[in-house]
């Protein structure tokens, strides 16, 4: 075991992966001579080179149709877009180019590539810098959307996703990047697809991706000196759902509380209660609950921020109020 | 040095651009049989271009194509039954009926695929010239699109990054003149397309379309310079379709500028002055008739394959998403 911050963990599992595969090489803006916006692939370009670790134009649908060139010709680029806000201005080239052409081919064409995107609020950072858009690329077919919760994760799912031969969305939480953990001296490659159970408990399932897993696992702290035992499910990807993992624990609790950074419309929760209903129902204990986004855009000031936004309390609270609806 | 098709390869060059023609007409049939779904973009008049960029290019060479891709993947060499039954929608198709028309791949050939977006394939056929570099290869790539496509952002992010890092790019901007009902000419000021090649300091050259010999020079001297390394080039190769933007399109806007529009651009059949210019080089007549009764067997054998083979298992609408 040793200590690392989230960022050093994403950059070991770059620079690995590089060390460890010729046809790796990372794009986006400001990726080599600064080493990243969040300084998550610092010294990548001084040991790699210019071909390998290129800093791009700000021209976000060019160059990810780019990395879906390279891709179709045997190389695995990573793309990184600086904020997870900017898919949108790579819309096509993610959604009907990047995630189709497989489909679209019969099978005759890979697309091994990782776009590594940072999601999150908490910076002040406004309305276009602070989305979580993992439910709207989750609504498409044809790529996997990986949600990596500790440094732990970051690494050993990035390191799957790299070697993935379809393409991934990689969520990367903007608020964990400087956040020390603890991980393994050599962290294992981490199946992309499931779900991993952070604390077992008997009363209520709390499934959660990137950052509330942290916030989640705080939050049954709080409520086991309560006398609620939570049971914290780290989802790692919601496509694909490990929906067994959850199905699994919420028959034991028989409860449900689903927390992900996204917008509560059309969300990640609404798509988990809807996908895990027909099993899980006559188990249930309480109607399933769920915290999101509010269908705002996210504000600047800290005043109207961190009220939006999920945190422990919202966690503790809805949770609770979980075990006394079944009082 | 201005690099002119060989005699001996002009027989060849016919063949291919006969094999356009016919495949196009015989698709046309297949839309007004009601034997097609969805819908086609034809090639018709255009055949110049393809046949003419693609006679540039070597094997290993990659293209990226667009909605009006069917003439592209025949230029490349790509299979006609395989193509006729993916626009049948039919198992034996390239993709088995998941493209299509506008999605046939073929990557056995280097063609990254027809694209339905316009302007979508641009950055993917310069993502390939940068791999070519990456690999260490004498690789090119080729983009075609048209005149449409160079309104749209991916072009100008595309171009920029290519000239920026010298990728071996061509892009071939098929300028036949709309955009569905759209004349580029009301919505665009820059009268040569090409031109738009000063702003990213590399070179734009404007061709005659419709004359194959004047389109493989441009593209000859485009594939040399990338191939030394000295980046991409925009050829903009002034062309027509001769029908509408897709095979139920009457393109009654065409008449509204030029009654005789159409009709004096058909005059300039480039299939029918490239046989002039065969025959004129020595070929006999019957010699140019083998070519044409070749390809029309294998175009008869093409729809034969394509009606004949079955529809896929509706189970197969949920291969190929994902991987494992």
């Amino acid at each position: 075991m040793r200590e690392i911050m989230y960022r050093d963990a994403i950059l070991e599992a770059l620079d690995e992966e590089m060390a460890r595969d010729d046809n790796v090489l990372l794009l986006g803006e400001d990726v080599a001579f600064i080493g990243g916006n969040f300084k998550t692939s610092v010294g990548l370009y001084e040991k790699y080179g210019d071909l390998r670790v290129k800093d791009t134009p700000i021209s976000e649908a060019g160059f990810v149709g780019m990395g879906v060139g390279m891709a179709l010709t045997g190389l695995r680029p990573i793309v990184e877009l600086m904020f997870s806000d900017f898919l949108l201005i790579a819309a096509d080239q993610v959604v009907n180019q990047m995630s189709k052409i497989r489909y679209m081919s019969g099978g005759q064409a890979t697309v091994p590539m990782v776009i590594r995107a940072p999601i999150g609020a908490g910076r002040s950072s406004a309305a276009q810098h602070s989305q979580s858009l993992q439910a709207m690329v989750a609504h498409f077919p044809g790529m996997k959307v990986v949600l990596p919760s500790t440094a732990q994760e970051a690494k050993g799912l990035l390191k799957s996703a790299i070697r993935d031969d379809n393409p991934v969305i990689f969520f990367e939480h903007k608020m964990e990047y400087t956040n020390k953990f603890d991980i393994d001296d050599d962290v294992e490659l981490i199946p992309i697809g499931k779900a991993d159970v952070k604390r077992a408990g008997d009363d209520v399932t709390i499934v959660a991706t990137s950052s509330q897993v942290m916030k989640s696992l705080k939050a049954a702290d709080k409520l086991a000196a309560d006398g609620i035992s939570c049971e914290v499910i780290d989802l790692r990807s919601i496509v694909p759902l490990d929906r067994d993992a959850i199905i699994e624990s919420v028959k034991k609790t028989g409860r449900l509380l689903i927390v992900d950074e996204a917008y509560e419309r059309c969300g990640v929760g609404a798509e988990i209660a809807a996908n895990v209903m027909e099993d899980v129902f006559y188990y249930l204990d309480a109607p399933i609950a769920r915290i999101g986004t509010p269908n705002v855009p996210l504000p600047f000031s800290p005043a109207l921020e961190f009220p939006i936004i999920p945190s422990e309390d919202k966690i503790i609270e809805k949770a609770r109020a979980l075990t006394v609806a079944d009082a | 040095m201005v690099k002119k098709l060989a005699k001996k390869s002009f027989g060849g060059i016919y063949e291919t651009m006969y094999k356009m023609r016919r495949f196009e007409e015989e698709v046309f049939e297949f839309y007004k049989k009601g034997l097609m779904p969805g819908l086609a973009h034809l090639y018709l008049g255009e055949e110049a271009v393809a046949t003419g960029v693609c006679a540039a290019l070597n094997d290993d060479d990659y293209i990226g194509s667009s909605h009006r891709g069917h003439g592209h993947l025949v230029a490349r060499g790509a299979r006609t039954d395989m193509m006729m039954a993916e626009i049948l929608g039919k198992e034996g198709g390239y993709s088995r009926g998941k493209g299509g028309s506008m999605h046939i791949m073929a990557m056995d050939r280097g063609i990254l695929g027809a694209n339905g977006i316009v302007g979508g394939e641009i950055p993917i056929a310069t993502g390939a010239a940068y791999s070519a570099v990456y690999r260490g290869t004498e690789q090119v790539a080729v983009s075609f699109f048209g005149d449409g496509a160079t309104n749209e952002g991916t072009f100008h992010e595309s171009v920029n990054m290519a000239a920026a890092w010298k990728l071996p790019c061509i892009y071939i901007i098929e300028n036949n003149l709309y955009g569905i009902s759209v004349d580029i000419r009301d919505v665009t000021n820059t009268r040569d397309l090409a031109d738009r090649a000063k702003a990213y300091g590399i070179p734009g050259v404007v061709v005659d379309g419709m004359d194959v010999e004047a389109v493989y020079a441009a593209a000859a001297e485009a594939v040399d310079h990338a191939r030394k390394g000295k980046g991409p080039t925009i050829v903009e190769c002034k062309t027509y379709r001769w029908q509408g933007h897709h095979v139920g399109d009457p393109a009654v806007y065409r008449a509204r500028r030029d009654a005789d529009e159409k009709k004096d651009w058909m005059e300039r059949c480039p299939v029918r002055a490239f046989r002039a210019k065969l025959i004129a080089s020595g070929a006999s007549e019957a010699a140019v008739a083998a070519i044409e009764g070749e390809v029309e067997r294998e175009i008869q054998a093409a729809v034969k394959y394509a009606v004949d083979s079955p529809y896929p298992d509706a189970s197969e609408a949920f291969d190929d998403v994902l991987i494992g």
